[in-house]
């Protein structure tokens, strides 16, 4: 009952936030918009029985995509000026091919999405030791390759970042 | 009318309602992708489309395979690239702004080193 409230709040508020982000003109005010609207995902992973997705979403999206975001719209944007759109007929054309697109694929999700479903709150998600063992294994099911390769991309990105951004001679 | 709403919210939340709600995210960024003209702004609705995919696959592994936890290392996995994707597109943008001293798409017709 509560969870179902809740769940609801979220659902308006991501609904809500989601489309003013890509529709308001005033850029910074979009960064805004899209935090709320990662805070909210991470209130439904909450919901959901992952309360470290939850925190990594916190931590990683809220916290840092966030502040990336947030220092590169003022380092790339003059102050007062507000960040252009297509012309209307355009965007009433890209609209109508969403709201379309979004109608299809509701269809399909309310037609095809079997009611057979088990609910259940395990303990897959909320385990952290169990968590970090399955991502430090090397057996079946373990995700020890796939960390470390996620630990080199990190690698050549922070490369890849600053040889891109840094000043040229 | 309150026995309606009483029966309405018994019960876990229907997976379909988790499903609408990211379709919404996604379409929500398509649009801001297509429709924007700001690179930044740009990057912004690729966060919301990336949110509704990792939104999708928790709530599948929750609902249909709740005893396994693959969806939800799929979710880490797919946060942390969004991440590196995020950091590596920013540092374009500054570059491309310091070059150009602008970020408007239909600007950037020119490919300088």
């Amino acid at each position: 009952m509560a969870e179902q409230i809740i769940f609801y709040i979220l659902a308006a508020v991501i609904a809500t936030f989601s489309i003013m982000a890509v529709s308001t003109k005033r850029i910074i005010r979009s960064a805004t918009f899209l935090l709320f609207v990662l805070l909210s995902v991470a209130g439904l992973y909450l919901i959901l029985g992952y309360q470290y997705l939850m925190a990594v979403q916190i931590a990683v999206y809220a916290g840092g995509i966030m502040v990336l975001f947030i220092f590169a719209i003022l380092l790339t944007h003059k102050p007062g000026e507000s960040a252009p759109s297509k012309p209307i007929a355009k965007r009433l054309l890209i609209a109508l091919l969403s709201v379309g697109g979004l109608a299809f694929c509701t269809h399909i999700i309310v037609h095809n999405v079997s009611k057979v479903y088990s609910y259940s709150l395990g303990t897959t998600g909320s385990d952290i030791k169990y968590i970090g063992l399955t991502m430090m294994g090397t057996d079946k099911y373990q995700y020890l390759l796939a960390f470390e390769a996620i630990s080199m991309l990190i690698l050549a990105c922070i490369i890849g970042g600053i040889m891109v951004a840094r000043k040229r001679k | 009318m309150y026995e309606l709403i009483i029966n309405f919210l018994e019960g876990p939340v229907p997976m379909e309602a988790y499903l609408i709600v990211s379709s919404i995210m996604f379409f929500a960024g398509i649009y801001g992708f297509i429709a924007r003209k700001n690179l930044m702004m740009m990057l912004i609705s690729i966060e919301l489309m990336l949110n509704a995919a990792d939104l999708n696959f928790a709530v599948f592994n929750r609902y249909l395979y709740p005893e396994q936890p693959e969806g939800m290392f799929f979710t880490l996995f797919g946060i942390a690239i969004a991440a590196c994707e995020t950091a590596v597109a920013i540092a374009i943008i500054i570059n491309i702004y310091r070059n150009l001293q602008d970020v408007d798409v239909e600007e950037l017709n020119q490919l300088k080193g």
